[in-house]
């Protein structure tokens, strides 16, 4: 850790932010030699309103769908003057700005090779435009978008598998991580930035505005989250599964769906939560988890 | 040194001798010449940069932005979808005040899909805080990028410019064309040293979010800053004469046979080589005819254009582009010229033509001057096929 903290406290974050807590983890990690590059979204309006900015690094913000092209040209900008080798590039979104309307550049970024490393906070909304349905916003969901009602269970599309998406694109590091947590989430983050080339973390960050769930749970909700098997903390290394993070004891899904008013039209509908444990026990088999 | 080239050739070329580190486009008709030459001058070794084949205008734009923003001078260019597609990266560059030189092979707008010429594109564009001038020829449209970047890098400006050059017209036709020497371009436009940049020995926050009580003064800021462009460009293209010989004046309005002229014309574009010949014409038969060729589009000379038109009676305003439903939208700005003014043109009458690429003959602009009467002419479109409008539809 460096001493002065390089993303700062006195930023406007809700309490019991997750994507804050990650977002230090994550600088901290990769080192006061870095260029950050930001779209648009909660991150961005928090942590740099004018006059002030909590970031110690170099920081910049352009719009919600380009980081990965602008942290493109920041890479070749630093190609050209020699200093890729000791500068660290890393592009950042929330689940909307990556999976939603940044996919594109993104898909771009990542097939041109460039030597960056793509974070993607997924508080599972549009957290920062009231709590909208993203393409990350888990099955059952209730978000203003999709709520709940006479014909409808919540959000009835599953994640947009973007670690997957990620992996075609043939790059060398994807992973998920979880500010539940923080070491592997920095040991990642520090695994990925000593790869060349183009790397995609997904950090799962728990929204207690939009999740709606008690500020002090942020960290216990980020764990059920992975214990349940609902967010499986995996990594990818040249396409192959190189790591999972092993669940010893899976917890029944309703642990994490009951303390969260997002999910609480589904609690007295069992074949709802039904559906749900299946998504869980999928993850549990397909990568292995148990154990 | 004089060579015969295509113009998307001599604009790679003049792009070339302003040493970008990154260039970074997305093929669009009638660009793309320029980035193949520029993509070719890379592969050779001949241009040290790094070229980013994008999956998109929009990232073109943001490729170079943030190049830029790290310290490197860039380029790129585009052409109508493009250029609308990267619109939200243009006004983030100008508001970012991030330097830059791009081309605009102006083409037509879709629907229906038109790869022609006019210049509905980068008109439409105009609030966007870029710089834009506007080329007649293949020679001015090279020089206008070296001005450019001048301008643009002017520690006094931050602001982007973009060069607009008529598609296929200029991209694609054929001139004598004077490229300069390496070592007077170097003296005319030195590396870049910016005035910010993303570095780690000096972290920067760029691109913050301004709530009401600081958004206002950064869009006053840039309005200001456009008054300082009027007063850059008759400087910048001094310099320009002294290094390279071609005196473009102050670079903002070129006029032609304008003083005692009874008729004139305001144009932007190539169209004004066509009008000048129209006007040798016109005075070879003792008409006083005359051009007035506006180059600085953004910032719009107003002064320079009530000086040169105030003693004119008849003024005809020549659109390649439309803003439906109000005034075309050169003829909005000359007629702006005179509003609460004590001099004025009699008549300052509006045509639109040329959209689509159809051709703007001299023959149509000798219809512009004949309609050129005492009658102000609210909005006319020139050489409309009336068989194609009888069309109808429904029962």
């Amino acid at each position: 850790m460096e001493s002065e903290p390089l993303f700062k406290p006195g930023h406007t974050a809700c309490a019991g932010c997750g994507q804050a807590l990650a977002a230090r983890l994550v600088i901290d990690a990769a080192g006061s030699n870095t260029i950050v590059v930001n779209n648009t979204g909660c991150l961005e309006v928090f942590s740099t309103t004018y006059p002030e900015s909590a970031w110690n690094v170099p920081w910049i913000h352009s719009l919600f769908e380009n980081a990965a092209a602008v942290a493109s040209g920041v890479e070749a900008a630093l190609i050209y003057l020699g200093k890729k080798d000791t500068t660290n590039v890393i592009a950042q979104a929330g689940d909307g700005g990556t999976a939603d309307i940044g996919l594109q550049a993104l898909s771009g970024m990542w097939e041109r090779g460039h030597d960056i490393l793509y974070v993607c906070y997924d508080n599972e909304a549009y957290e920062n435009t009231g709590i909208q349905r993203s393409g990350l916003t888990p099955y059952g969901a209730n978000t203003t978008t999709t709520p709940p009602g006479a014909k409808s269970i919540g959000n009835i599309c599953y994640k947009k598998p973007m670690p997957e998406i990620a992996n075609a694109h043939g790059i060398p590091y994807v992973a998920t991580a979880s500010c539940g947590f923080p070491q592997d989430v920095q040991r990642k983050v520090k695994k990925a930035i000593s790869i060349k080339g183009p790397k995609y973390i997904q950090i799962h960050v728990p929204c207690p505005l939009g999740w709606r769930h008690e500020t002090e749970l942020t960290y216990q909700i980020a764990r059920l989250a992975v214990e349940t098997g609902l967010y499986p903390l995996i990594e990818y290394e040249n396409g192959k599964l190189a790591a999972v993070r092993k669940i010893a004891q899976p917890k029944p899904v309703e642990e994490y769906l009951k303390a969260q008013g997002r999910f609480k039209h589904l609690l007295n509908n069992p074949e709802q939560i039904k559906q749900i444990q299946e998504i869980a026990d999928n993850n549990i088999q397909k990568y292995n988890l148990k154990g | 040194m004089k060579e015969f080239l295509e113009g998307s050739r001599a604009v790679a070329e003049i792009i070339k001798l302003c040493k970008p580190g990154v260039i970074s486009a997305y093929p669009i008709t009638p660009q793309t010449h320029i980035v193949e030459e520029l993509a070719h001058m890379v592969a050779d070794g001949e241009l040290n940069a790094q070229f980013v084949n994008v999956e998109s205008e929009h990232s073109a734009a943001s490729v170079v932005l943030g190049a830029v923003a790290t310290g490197v001078r860039a380029f790129t260019a585009t052409s109508s979808q493009g250029l609308l597609y990267m619109a939200e990266v243009l006004f983030n560059i100008s508001g970012l005040r991030l330097p830059l030189v791009m081309t605009c092979a102006n083409r037509a707008i879709s629907a229906p899909i038109n790869i022609w010429n006019d210049q509905q594109d980068s008109v439409s564009l105009r609030d966007a805080g870029w710089i834009q001038l506007y080329a007649e020829n293949i020679q001015e449209a090279a020089d206008l990028h070296l001005v450019g970047y001048r301008l643009s890098e002017d520690k006094s400006i931050m602001l982007p410019v973009m060069v607009c050059m008529d598609g296929f017209i200029l991209t694609h036709g054929m001139e004598t064309v004077d490229i300069p020497q390496q070592e007077e371009v170097d003296k005319f436009l030195p590396p870049y040293k910016p005035l910010y940049k993303l570095d780690p020995a000096q972290p920067l926050t760029f691109g913050l979010l301004a709530d009401p009580d600081y958004y206002l003064e950064t869009r006053f800021a840039i309005q200001e800053t456009f008054k300082d462009v009027l007063k850059m460009l008759p400087k910048i293209n001094e310099e320009f004469k002294n290094h390279f010989g071609r005196d473009y004046k102050d670079g903002l309005v070129e006029e032609y046979f304008t003083r005692d002229a009874e008729k004139v014309i305001v144009a932007m574009g190539s169209v004004c080589g066509t009008i000048k010949e129209v006007v040798d014409a016109q005075r070879a038969k003792g008409k006083k005819a005359g051009l007035l060729k506006i180059i600085s589009y953004r910032p719009f000379p107003y002064a320079k254009v009530y000086d040169a038109l105030k003693d004119v009676p008849r003024v005809a305003v020549l659109d390649k582009a439309v803003s439906p439903g109000a005034y075309a939208p050169l003829a909005i700005e000359v007629k702006a010229t005179f509003s609460g003014k004590k001099k004025a043109p009699k008549v300052v009458s509006s045509f639109v033509a040329g959209l689509g690429g159809r051709d703007i003959t001299p023959e149509s602009v000798k219809e512009i001057f004949s309609k050129l009467t005492q009658k102000e002419v609210s909005l006319e479109f020139i050489d409309l096929k009336p068989e194609l409008l009888k069309e109808e539809y429904g029962e």
